[in-house]
């Protein structure tokens, strides 16, 4: 069982206990505890289920390669599923609850799949779930989806803040190990921007735990000594907490910080993402160690060797109080001595050399411990947790030669080193034979802009284990004892039988074992690729950062050929996880997206407008009185405009002036009438295409002035447009004279609408609007009200309309100018919905109704605005092509359905016969649809197949619950065909 | 996160700042053309692992357009000139041949 020793814990202070619980259960540790060190602390050996098997689970790592220990976190709004329990700090009053079971931790009915484990082979769900077909749906997925997923999902929105903030630097350190801290002097020192990233509370590393010397002082004094003096350069930035989660392109580095996790409730952003551009990176992320695949290497007490050593000299925790370690390399017997130290029991090291020495081999056996050589171990005895182990040769099949008790046990298949930061932007690796490991090769690094290498590796993650090796690089002395060399053991005995395999695990969070990769590897994925994906070995939250080596160590095996012809998964950010909060930073709620506002939006607001987004402005959809359903607020807006006058925020439109020698010359090319030819003083409704023929904006060009045009786009269109001109001026035409500005946001525009529009505009007075002085489709400038104002005499609603165009300071003004005017009239607000309405009573087409990309003004019977004069315009070529000019294209019409009623929108009108997939064939679909106040019945607009030419056909449209909609082609204009109304 | 330097206003910009533009050097091509050579202008496109030409708008910068010869699988980037150039500028061609001894050229 473990324990707190009594003495000791470089990290913990003893003076400030802190509480927490387990599962409801009131637990203690101290100040500088991980959650993990307080659990072990506590005695609490077995913290969680695995995933498939149900197996009971204990903590075996002390960093970021924790499989099994994650816990739920906090309660209500600060819940969080899956926290690492290692990685995370203890804090007074933190909350955390064990996962994967039912009903408890202790007695778990999922268990039972461990005694079913020959039922869940690798690819289980593909052998398993594939018959009969209809079962997925209803049996399967239903009983998968109950016990799928890792932890609980929180129910409440994060209550937490998060942050993002930029870096620049020259040089960014990743860890803050003695490697770099090394080579964040070197930096510093020579005067350079450098920014050390450090993902624990602690610097230093590894050699705060195993010692050794530096330039002739303990490494801790080194440590604290280069610290000292990187803090003092301003040139130099320090931030511990702050893991690198990904290198990218150029030298781009996510950085994670972990700011108030351990103070919940506090003012601090719970997480800082930073994005950091830096001309070096120096990966100096250490290495991982590796554990070893033996039956029963999963029950809680068997950890990793270093991991011991951690927890008794950094927390004075001890996994156990008889140890047997089993190892295939020298740094192991560190742990062993480091339990002697501490008091504990050491029952034995297990070598799986035959011969091996060296001083600390000679260290642990002077004092009086016994090494096995040339043995493993063939089993873990014990239920929920380390009894003892079963000893073995290691070179046979797995008979018993002896049994030591042991409540926990050190395993160490050796190091790996950590070189995700390298990999993530292409550095290559290489397998060396000798170091039993993946490392970095220099000939072949991450490049960077300029084609060089923009990555630097240091340390143990460069594959430089010994303390010696690593300093030399910085140019600086260092002691260590010496090692002899490791042996790869992958399997423990060597020719373990299926028994033993069966219950030897790779991947302790997906329950992947040894036989699981072996079976892979005989169903004939030879790819580590395909491998991973089959079996899930290392696609688990810790990515494979415990067992991936020895997973494709066991399938080159099994296949017959070399680790390096079997090669490595790829090596992806986040190097661990990192929370959704701190990606999304403050982009929530409100912050989402920038919002865009008229000058009038508060007006709207006042008055209770329904919003509707339209790009990125909110547009009253309608204003509903209290008590007033939308729609029947849409159809009163409706009528009154009709009957009387209505007034519409029309601000949002696209403005763009274009202005130049060679402007109408342009303006030909863009719109497919002309432009040029239009009169000063004069509007024209005109289309634009792009160069494949089909129809990308609409909008009213007025000419401004003999050089210059106003030309009006859609909405959410004036910034695409905009940068669509000046794409054909910068790239095309940049020899020709042409000065294009957007002001949209300059001008707020006003539409006054209705058969008392005149009226309301003349009680403002100062400008003669008459029918003769300002006839339709022309505009004028001068003053109205008093406002400095552009008048347009245009129409999107079949109604006597007047455009107002104001400068955007004097646009509320000039709106409750209006209204106050309009009162005596009945003047109503009316909103979006309105509008739409009102064009399609009118037939007018809307971007992005009748359009989607596929449609030309030819299918919407705007032939009339296409010029056949122009030699060429922007979509004319793209409109020649055969399939454009096919008499068999879906064209607008109208649709009246034979009752009156509505057609439900986006419907399609079925044909007769069936296609290849056996669905109904289709003519034709409809575009807009809406009931017609003005009408008393629904109208509808659509797109179908020669549609112009069958004038009166019916079709069928197939609705939802086998209803069919019967519905009459008409012509597309339902109001004042003519044209009367607004030409008066 | 690419960087690339905008010929006009002489920063050094992120691609969070720069608007993509696809394949430069295109040749228009509008009424009287054949099929082929519209298609070609419309869709053919190189789409080369190794030396591309592309074309980059400074959107969240000065506005401008311009072009840049990278490498589409290092992400190396040669240079960048401005668009009014209808094919490689000289100095671009060089840069890139002196880093790609057997470049095949530009077409």
């Amino acid at each position: 069982m473990s324990l707190r020793l009594t003495k000791g814990g470089r990290l913990i202070d003893r003076s400030k206990p802190l509480g927490f619980r387990f599962n409801g259960q009131p637990m203690h540790g101290f100040a500088g505890d991980t959650l993990a060190s307080a659990l072990l602390g506590a005695g609490q050996a077995m913290v969680g289920r695995s995933f498939k098997y149900h197996r009971p689970r204990g903590i075996v790592a002390s960093g970021v390669e924790e499989p099994n220990a994650l816990l739920g976190l906090g309660t209500g709004a600060r819940f969080e599923p899956d926290q690492r329990a290692t990685t995370t700090e203890l804090f007074e009053g933190a909350t955390t609850t064990s996962q994967n079971h039912w009903p408890s931790l202790k007695f778990d009915v999922g268990a039972i799949n461990d005694k079913l484990y020959r039922l869940f082979p690798a690819g289980f769900y593909y052998k398993t779930f594939m018959f009969p077909r209809f079962a997925w749906k209803h049996v399967f997925e239903p009983i998968v989806r109950q016990s799928a997923g890792l932890g609980e999902v929180p129910k409440d929105a994060d209550v937490d803040r998060y942050e993002q903030a930029y870096g620049y630097c020259d040089v960014l350190v990743a860890g803050g190990g003695v490697a770099g801290l090394a080579a964040a002097l070197e930096a510093g020192r020579k005067g350079q921007r450098v920014i050390v990233l450090e993902q624990t509370p602690h610097w230093g590393g590894r050699a705060m735990v195993d010692g050794g010397q530096i330039d002739g002082h303990d490494a801790a004094d080194w440590v604290a000594a280069a610290l000292a003096e990187l803090k003092a350069m301003a040139n130099v930035s320090l931030r511990n907490r702050t893991m690198v989660s990904g290198v990218f392109d150029h030298g781009y580095v996510i950085g994670y910080q972990r700011v108030g996790d351990a103070e919940p409730g506090s003012d601090k952003p719970r997480h800082r993402l930073w994005r950091i551009r830096a001309g070096q990176i120096v990966v100096a992320s250490g290495a991982i160690e590796r554990p070893i695949s033996f039956a029963g290497n999963d029950l809680p007490g068997v950890m990793l060797a270093g991991a011991v050593r951690d927890y008794i000299m950094n927390w004075a925790v001890a996994p156990g109080q008889r140890l047997v370690v089993v190892t295939n390399n020298d740094d192991a017997y560190r742990t062993a001595l480091a339990a002697l130290d501490a008091g504990l029991e050491v029952a034995g090291v297990v070598d799986a050399r035959e011969a091996a020495s060296g001083p600390l081999i000679d260290a642990v056996k002077a004092r009086g411990v016994r090494v096995y050589e040339g043995h493993g171990i063939a089993k873990v005895k014990g239920r929920a947790e380390v009894t003892g182990v079963e000893l073995c040769r290691q070179a046979g099949e797995g008979t018993v030669v002896m049994e030591l008790a042991c409540d926990a046990v050190a395993m160490s298949g050796g190091w790996s080193p950590a070189v995700h930061l390298w990999s993530h932007c292409g550095g290559k690796l290489f397998w060396d034979e000798a170091a039993v490991m993946f490392r970095p090769d220099h000939a072949r690094p991450p490049t960077g802009a300029d084609g060089e290498a923009m990555a630097r590796i240091v340390g143990a993650a460069d594959g430089k284990l010994r303390l010696c090796e690593i300093m030399e690089e910085f140019g600086l002395g260092a002691v260590a004892d010496e090692e002899s060399a490791i042996e790869p053991v992958w399997l423990m005995p060597a020719r373990a039988p299926d028994a033993l395999r069966f219950k030897a695990f790779l991947d302790y969070q997906n329950d992947v074992k040894v036989s699981d990769v072996q079976l892979a590897a005989r169903e004939g994925y030879e790819s580590v690729e395909h491998t991973k994906r089959y079996t899930t070995l290392g696609m688990a939250t810790d990515q494979g950062k415990l067992s991936n080596i020895n997973g494709l160590a066991i399938l080159s095996d099994a296949l017959g050929r070399p680790i390096p012809a079997t090669g490595t998964t790829t090596f992806r950010p986040p190097y661990t996880p990192i929370s959704f909060g701190a990606i999304t930073g403050e982009a929530r709620g409100e912050l989402f997206q920038p919002l865009r506002r008229t000058p009038i939006q508060g007006w709207h607001a006042a008055r209770g407008a329904h919003w509707e987004p339209v790009g990125q402005w909110r547009r009253p959809y309608c204003y509903p009185r209290s008590g007033e359903a939308h729609g029947d607020a849409v159809k009163r807006e409706i009528l009154t405009t009709r009957e009387k006058v209505g007034m519409l925020d029309a601000s949002t439109l696209g403005k763009i002036v274009v202005k130049g020698p060679d402007a109408g010359r342009f303006l030909d090319m863009l719109y497919t009438n002309l432009m040029s030819t239009l009169p000063v003083g004069k509007c024209r409704y005109g289309l634009m295409c792009n160069e494949n023929g089909f129809l990308m904006d609409d909008g009213v060009v007025v000419r401004l002035s003999e050089d210059s045009w106003l030309c009006h786009t859609t909405s959410g269109g004036a910034d695409r447009i905009h940068g669509w001109m000046e794409d054909w001026l910068q790239c095309e035409w940049w020899d020709w004279k042409v000065y294009t500005a957007n002001l949209t946001e300059q001008f707020a525009q006003v539409a006054v609408v209705g058969p008392k529009a005149r009226a309301v505009l003349e009680k403002l007075g100062g400008m003669d609007v008459s029918k003769e002085a300002l006839p339709f489709m022309t505009y004028v400038e001068g003053e109205l009200g008093g406002f400095r104002a552009r008048v347009f005499r245009i129409s999107f609603s079949g109604e006597l309309s007047y455009e107002i165009a104001v400068p955007t300071s004097e646009g509320l003004a000039f709106w409750e100018a209006v209204a106050e005017a309009g009162a005596e009239f009945g003047i109503t607000p009316y909103g979006t919905e309105a509008l739409h309405v009102m064009r399609a009573e009118k037939g007018f087409i809307m971007i992005g109704d009748e359009t989607d990309g596929t449609v030309i003004p030819q299918d919407l019977g705007l032939g009339w605005a296409i010029s056949k004069k122009k030699e060429d315009y922007l979509g004319k070529r793209a409109q020649q092509r055969s399939y454009m000019t096919d008499p068999d294209r879906w064209k607008l019409v109208g649709l009246e359905t034979l009752d009156g009623s509505v057609l439900p929108d986006g419907v399609y009108a079925v044909d007769a016969g069936h296609n290849a997939n056996g669905q109904r064939n289709v003519q034709g679909r409809v575009t807009s649809t809406y009931f017609s106040p003005t009408l008393g019945k629904g109208i509808a607009m659509g797109l179908v197949r020669r549609g112009p030419d069958r004038m009166g056909e019916v079709l069928d449209f197939p609705g939802d619950n086998g209803a069919i909609h019967k519905a009459r082609i008409v012509d597309p204009c339902f109001y004042d065909k003519e044209g009367e109304k607004a030409n008066v | 996160m690419l960087i690339l330097h905008c010929p006009y206003c002489g920063v050094d910009a992120e691609e969070s700042e720069l608007a993509p533009g696809g394949e430069a050097h295109l040749k228009r091509f509008g009424p009287g053309s054949s099929d082929e050579d519209f298609e070609a202008y419309m869709f053919a496109r190189k789409n080369p692992k190794g030396v591309h030409f592309e074309r980059w708008r400074h959107a969240y910068g000065c506005g401008k357009w311009f072009l840049a010869a990278r490498c589409t699988a290092t992400l190396e980037v040669f240079g960048t000139y401005k668009a009014q150039n209808p094919r490689p500028h000289p100095d671009i061609v060089a840069a890139v041949k002196a880093k790609r001894p057997g470049w095949e050229g530009w077409k």
